[in-house]
């Protein structure tokens, strides 16, 4: 049980591993954390976004939006001086599923390319909608009072409270996803995202599902975004632009649809790189797009099914010649 | 007191069904009824509408006019998913079953599917004992069982056909539509497939539409006949046989070569 679990995701135990031992191995400076706690942050909300493309087969281009609401949802709170993590989390989990029923109510009706258009566009009528949110700051975004408060304590304002927040809510929505995926509700998701004729000739109605997915990725993604609001203390429309949706279905694409810690896997590894080339030098979008399609191109499976490669090239290199 | 076996309700009735696809008739005032028990076949050329005909009694195509009545309903009007749930199970022309999923998952499925309450979040699916075993004994039936953990995507032809059977069967279904389920077998398969349809239509009610006139004489106990798009004849087999419009209809210039095979009539 315990060997086949390391064969099989030996390589997000260590990426996870790594997160856990970062501020000890060198990583523990201000700059460090910060960083690590954005790559945290968007792991969390590609997970959310992979239940819906890796599970459910629904292509979304308008997630960023789930996670915008999420933050604005703190902003409102914190405009009206309620900071206390054990309101501002569900109010903001809701607003975000909330947002995700209402528009997933008319854009589950679709699918395909029409699905991520309908997205697309609801997440650009939150993105607009926020920059007119004047009593926020309109376009330039709002600065909050302080980090959220948990359970009365400045814990979040700590550092290494606030990394180790990040990483064990990454950690539960990897289980909690799992665990979803696994159950006979995310059976029904990944039956009908390979065969969606074959399931409704079984008798299930594949929109309840559907919808359900959508709001609890919503959901999820809401929670990401009242920790991205923390760890920025700042709050813009920016946060729900479309280039956001774009970013998070990379990752996810990234990471590889085979399996849900992919999502963790491209997540990481795009802010990294993000980050990493952007000192190198000011044009780095001009090498970071095209290593991004050459991923795509030659990594079949993604990062998730880097280790399978591997394994498959060390088989055939172990092998005789001729046998 | 029994009642005698023509009186019964029928568990499928269609009457007046059309459907034209642009200039074509493909279903042309279509009216016919299965009676519970056995198998009752549709037979007819290449193009004859049969496939057609199926995706509107299970729902994936609305009939421009004619009603469909099923297990003492009228149905004409409900998505496939309903009709599902009435107790219409299906198999489908090209095989359809879920490819990456494990052959018991798949079976697993379609017993979850009658079982209600698939909005259950925490309990991993694929270690539901009940949910398997009912599962193991509709691919036993169809002599699949041994391969259970195979994936259903690497399964040869003849074996997603059972598997699609056994998808069916565990729906325990009141009418069972079955889409051409020889097609594609090789000729070992293909006396397994007839023999396991001959076995499941003692204890089920089988709607066939198959091309194999052999197999079809040897398992229907009624068949009808179409023709673009017209039932020209329903009847026993025998009568079939000897009907000069369905010779006319299959031996006229249009039939393909050995679709109707010479050494079958006198039989
Ligand atoms: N979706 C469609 N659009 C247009 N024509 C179709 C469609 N489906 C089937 N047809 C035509 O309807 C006729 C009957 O097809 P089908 O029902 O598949 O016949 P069969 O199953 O008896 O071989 C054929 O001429 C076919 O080309
Ligand atoms: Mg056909």
């Amino acid at each position: 049980m315990i060997p086949g679990l390391i064969r099989r995701a030996w390589l997000p135990l260590l990426v996870l591993g790594l997160l856990a031992a970062a501020p000890f191995i060198g990583f523990g400076a201000g700059h460090a954390l910060t960083l690590l706690a954005r790559a945290m942050i968007m792991a969390l909300a590609a997970v959310s976004l992979w239940l819906l493309v890796g599970g459910a087969g629904l292509v979304s281009l308008g997630h960023a939006a789930m996670l915008g609401i999420g933050a604005y949802a703190v902003v409102a709170l914190d405009a009206a001086r309620i900071t206390e993590a054990a309101v501002v989390v569900p109010v903001a989990m809701l607003a975000a599923a909330g947002f995700a029923l209402l528009t997933g109510a008319v854009a589950i009706r679709t699918s395909g390319v029409h699905f991520i258009m309908i997205t697309l566009a609801f997440g650009q009528m939150a993105f607009f909608t926020a920059g007119s949110l004047t009593i926020y700051g309109g376009d330039d975004g709002y600065t909050l009072y302080g980090r959220s408060l948990v359970a009365g304590q400045r814990w979040a304002e700590d550092r290494l409270g606030f990394h180790y927040l990040c990483l064990g809510l990454l950690v539960a929505a990897l289980l909690g996803g799992r665990v979803l995926l696994a159950s006979r509700f995310g059976r029904v998701l990944r039956a009908a995202r390979e065969n969606p004729e074959r399931v409704r000739a079984l008798g299930f109605s594949l929109y309840p599902y559907r919808l359900a997915a959508y709001a609890i990725a919503g959901a999820l993604a809401g929670l990401a975004g009242v920790l991205l609001a923390n760890a920025a203390e700042f709050v813009a429309p920016s946060f729900l632009a479309w280039q956001r949706s774009g970013d998070l279905l990379f990752m996810v694409i990234l990471g590889g649809l085979g399996s849900l810690h992919g999502a963790l896997l491209g997540a990481i590894a795009f802010v990294l790189l993000e980050e990493g080339l952007s000192h190198l030098t000011e044009h780095w979008r001009l090498i970071f797009g095209p290593l991004l399609v050459l991923s795509v191109l030659h990594l079949r499976g993604g990062l998730a099914g880097v280790p399978g490669q591997m394994a498959g090239l060390l088989r055939r290199a172990g092998r005789p010649p001729h046998a | 007191m029994p009642e005698p076996i023509l009186d019964v309700e029928p568990i499928l009735e269609v009457a007046g069904l059309r459907k034209r696809f642009g200039g074509l008739a493909v279903t042309d005032d279509v009216s016919f009824a299965v009676a519970p028990g056995g198998i009752h076949a549709i037979i007819g050329p290449n193009g004859a509408g049969k496939t057609t005909l199926i995706h509107q009694l299970s729902g994936s195509l609305r009939p421009d006019a004619g009603r469909i009545r099923f297990a003492g309903r009228d149905v004409t009007s409900l998505p496939p998913q309903r009709r599902a749930r009435l107790g219409l199970a299906r198999s489908f022309q090209i095989t359809s079953v879920i490819p990456g999923f494990p052959v018991l998952e798949n079976v697993a499925l379609a017993v979850q599917g009658r079982s209600g309450g698939s909005f259950r979040f925490f309990r991993a699916a694929a270690g539901e004992a009940r949910l398997n075993a009912v599962a193991l004994a509709a691919l036993d039936q169809v002599g699949l069982a041994g391969r259970a953990a195979a994936l259903a995507g690497a399964l040869s032809h003849g074996e997603k056909r059972q598997l699609e059977l056994a998808m069916a069967l565990a729906m325990q279904p009141k009418l069972l539509l079955l889409d051409e389920p020889l097609a594609g077998a090789g000729p070992e398969e293909t006396t397994r497939l007839v023999a396991l349809l001959s076995a499941l239509k003692r204890h089920h009610t089988i709607l066939l539409v198959e091309h194999d006139m052999q197999a079809v004489f040897a398992l229907a106990d009624r068949i009808s006949v179409l023709v673009y798009g017209r039932i020209i004849a329903t009847d026993a087999p025998d009568a079939i046989r000897a009907d000069a419009a369905v010779r006319a209809a299959y031996l006229g210039e249009d039939a393909p070569e050995g679709e109707w095979p010479e050494g079958e009539w006198g039989a």
